[in-house]
């Protein structure tokens, strides 16, 4: 039987389920099936026995008073704002860490990177040293340690330092500074700024283009920069340039008035910037490492200075290397500063925490803060990922 | 703490799923295992602590004594799991533990939407607030742009934002998850001023205050801005459990009405008096009728002791703390503290 079985399949058109279409079809449809089946299990069940345990749920209490204050808001929130503005709060708190530790990080990083590749024995060694204290002990000791140093080592706001004639005042509630009052022109100038650097990018286009064609340089960087802050500066002027500042002063408990950068908001920048700044500057070594050593001789060989061969022709090159560890690193600052928790910034996880207490309803909350950060991580590695297809080498 | 609360939830979604299979009741579960699990707060003096041989003492750890007496007639078939302000519902709601005394203010809330009943009050608190002396505040109302610092998911965070707001004042909160972490801040003068239920912040200034500092130099400011009666929490639904764990509490009120205590109650169990008789299980029906062992309140007296003996050892005048009794007293006495009659 068999044998006759394998001898007629090469003839005969071979039974449905021994057709690997079909089975490959049938196997897919089986595995989705399952995995819906359990979702769907899983689902009904978890509502059902939230009902069974009059446990709320649905996202109403989004739109209800959420009663709690927020010690630090880029935007206007009170305790009689809803649970949802509370929970934009603290998305915007996260979002401002998270974008200033990415940028002081990589800065810092590539000095510390190249500064590892140095000749000159201090700068190299310390730069060594840097990177191994930084990248072995974890990031929430840090944490701790730079909270508990502000928090202990300045004096109260009755001691404060002064520095900068009595306008900045420097205390264990944060560092105080005078800020320009209200006008209705910042607004106006927030656009304008936004026009100068459409400007400042748009020059710099034209010089690439006409350097090219011509040989002609032009320092479109110096240029570009008086353009993008330039623009906001006559629409300042324009605007009968208000100049009136809001001084901090002294009043009861608190400074009141300027504007403060907060302890806690402090230790965790610097703890996010200075952790991952060791790991970036490896990642820039080894982007620059992974170079022929022809290359940096070719520059030299064209005359071109080290400060001019590293900006000009190495790094460019080594951002292909660089790019997509990179990536990584960015997600993960944006994670870790969910740690701000410990030391009491008031990011998303924060406020996500004292909604769930106050509500009960944590899956929906957990459900929110997953949909918040992977929507963050998605955007940061689409852009990432659009950086690194435009610099990808171009095969001719 | 971030990854434990998150746990907590996925823990919730997972142990909601599996009691669909198995909807057994939380008092067959206690039973089977031999133990309770009690839900306490991470270390508040007086209230729940681990002392230096890892034992667990206090007011709110001497209820789940007694319901494990009442239980098991043994008050040490107890394990205690300490979960911070933030956990405590989610862990609660989960099943991952089978009750909480862990200084939690009934509200209706929390009564309703959050799936908890709440049994009877342990200790009748209010909210107050801790300043250092060198600030020179007399009175809450002073406070107007203070720095506060409180822990967070708590109702004492939502009356600190009730109270500045009805009295126009402002404050800026410093909220840190950790209670540890947060008493750290106010010593270290991050803020002025410490806010929690008053008990807490006598057993702070006893306990917490890090030398060279000395409990002197801190006040706890007249004001009580709210009501904190601090009771028990079991899990909607499982009406028997919940009623040990109510009648548990009346037990220890009720002996101290009557004057039984954990030294004489062996004596007691020889008197005439038909209520006292009843109580002992001298003469049967109460234990019957509760679904536990007929000399449960005997068993809950004679290891733990009545509720004034257990508030006069953790927080009262024979501690560090020296609470008064005030509203704590029974009501003979011009307190709250009234039981229903065990009859």
């Amino acid at each position: 039987m068999a044998v006759e079985a394998l001898g007629s399949a090469h003839r005969v058109k071979v039974a449905p389920w021994n057709d690997p279409v079909i089975r490959g079809w049938v196997f897919q449809i089986v595995v989705v099936g399952l995995v819906a089946g359990l979702a769907w299990y899983l689902v009904s069940n978890t509502i059902d026995n939230l009902n069974r345990q009059k446990i709320a749920s649905g996202f109403d209490y989004l739109g209800r008073e959420a009663g709690f204050e927020i010690g630090d808001s880029m935007i206007e929130y009170s305790p009689a704002s809803t649970y949802a503005r509370a929970i934009w709060v603290g998305i915007l708190n996260t979002l401002r860490v998270a974008v200033l530790g990415i940028f002081l990080s990589t800065i810092l990083g590539t000095l510390i990177g190249v500064g590892r590749l140095s000749p000159n024995w201090l700068l190299n060694k310390i730069c060594v040293w840097y990177v191994e204290a930084f990248r072995n002990v974890p990031l929430l000791l840090w944490l701790f340690l730079f909270y508990k140093l502000i928090s202990e080592a300045f004096p109260g706001p009755k001691q404060a330092l002064s520095a900068l004639w009595g306008s900045m005042f420097l205390s264990n509630r944060g560092l105080y500074f005078p800020v320009p009052m209200a006008d209705p022109i910042h607004k106006w100038m927030g656009v304008a700024l936004l026009i100068g650097i459409a400007g400042a990018v748009a020059l710099h286009r034209w010089a690439k283009k006409r350097q090219e064609a011509t040989g002609q340089p032009f320092p479109s960087i110096l240029a570009g920069f008086g353009v993008a802050l330039g623009v906001p500066f006559v629409v300042w002027l324009l605007g009968g340039a208000p100049h009136h500042l809001s001084w901090p002063e002294l009043k009861g408990f608190n400074f009141e008035g300027g504007t403060v950068i907060q302890p806690e908001f402090t230790a965790l920048l610097l703890g996010l910037v200075l952790y991952s700044s060791a790991f970036i500057a490896e990642i820039v070594r080894s982007g620059i490492l992974a170079l022929h050593k022809g290359q940096s001789e070719a520059a030299a060989a064209l005359g071109l200075s080290r400060g001019q061969s590293m900006r000009l022709v190495l790094l460019p090159q080594a951002l292909r290397v660089i790019v997509p560890p990179m990536t990584s690193q960015y997600l993960n600052i944006t994670k870790n500063s969910s740690l701000a928790i410990a030391i009491g910034y008031p990011d998303l996880v924060a406020s996500i925490n004292v909604t769930i207490n106050q509500t009960g309803q944590a899956i929906e909350n957990i459900l929110l803060i997953m949909a918040a950060y992977l929507s963050v991580s998605l955007s940061i590695s689409a852009f990432m990922n659009w950086y690194n297809k435009r610099i990808a080498l171009t095969e001719r | 703490m971030r990854n434990i609360s998150m746990a907590a939830a996925i823990g919730l979604t997972a142990a909601v799923v599996a009691n669909a299979a198995t909807a057994g009741t939380v008092l067959d579960t206690v039973k089977a295992r031999g133990a309770l699990v009690c839900g306490v707060g991470t270390g508040t003096a007086g209230f729940m602590l681990a002392d230096s041989q890892g034992k667990w003492v206090g007011l709110d750890v001497d209820v789940c004594r007694a319901v494990a007496a009442a239980l098991f007639g043994d008050a040490e078939k107890v394990k205690f799991v300490p979960l911070s302000s933030q956990q405590r519902f989610t862990a609660l709601q989960s099943g991952e533990v089978d009750m909480l005394s862990n200084n939690t203010t009934e509200t209706l809330t929390r009564d309703t939407a959050l799936g908890l009943d709440f049994t009877a009050v342990t200790y009748y608190d209010g909210q107050g607030f801790l300043v250092n002396k060198k600030l020179g505040v007399k009175s809450a109302k002073e406070l107007n742009g203070a720095t506060v610092c409180v822990a967070p998911g708590t109702t004492t965070e939502l009356n600190l934002a009730d109270y500045f707001r009805a009295n126009k004042m402002t404050f800026k909160p410093v909220v840190i998850e950790k209670v540890d972490e947060v008493r750290a801040a106010f010593f270290s003068g991050r803020c002025d001023v410490y806010t929690n239920d008053s008990s807490s912040l006598y057993a702070t200034r006893t306990a917490n205050v890090p030398p060279p500092a000395k409990p002197e130099d801190f006040i706890v400011l007249p004001e009580i801005i709210s009501k904190e009666p601090l009771a028990p929490a079991v899990r909607h639904g499982d009406n028997q459990f919940a009623d040990i764990v109510r009648w548990s509490q009346y037990a220890m009120v009720e002996a101290e009405e009557y004057g039984i205590t954990s030294k004489n109650v062996d004596e007691m169990t020889k008197s005439d008096n038909p209520t006292i008789k009843r109580i002992l299980g001298v003469t049967p029906g109460m234990g019957k009728a509760l679904g536990v062992d007929e000399k449960w309140v005997y068993n809950i007296i004679k290891q733990v002791g009545n509720y004034g003996e257990s508030f006069d050892r953790n927080v009262g005048m024979g501690s560090p703390l020296k609470i008064e009794r005030g509203l704590n007293n029974l009501w003979t006495k011009g307190g709250l503290q009234y039981a229903p009659p065990i009859r």
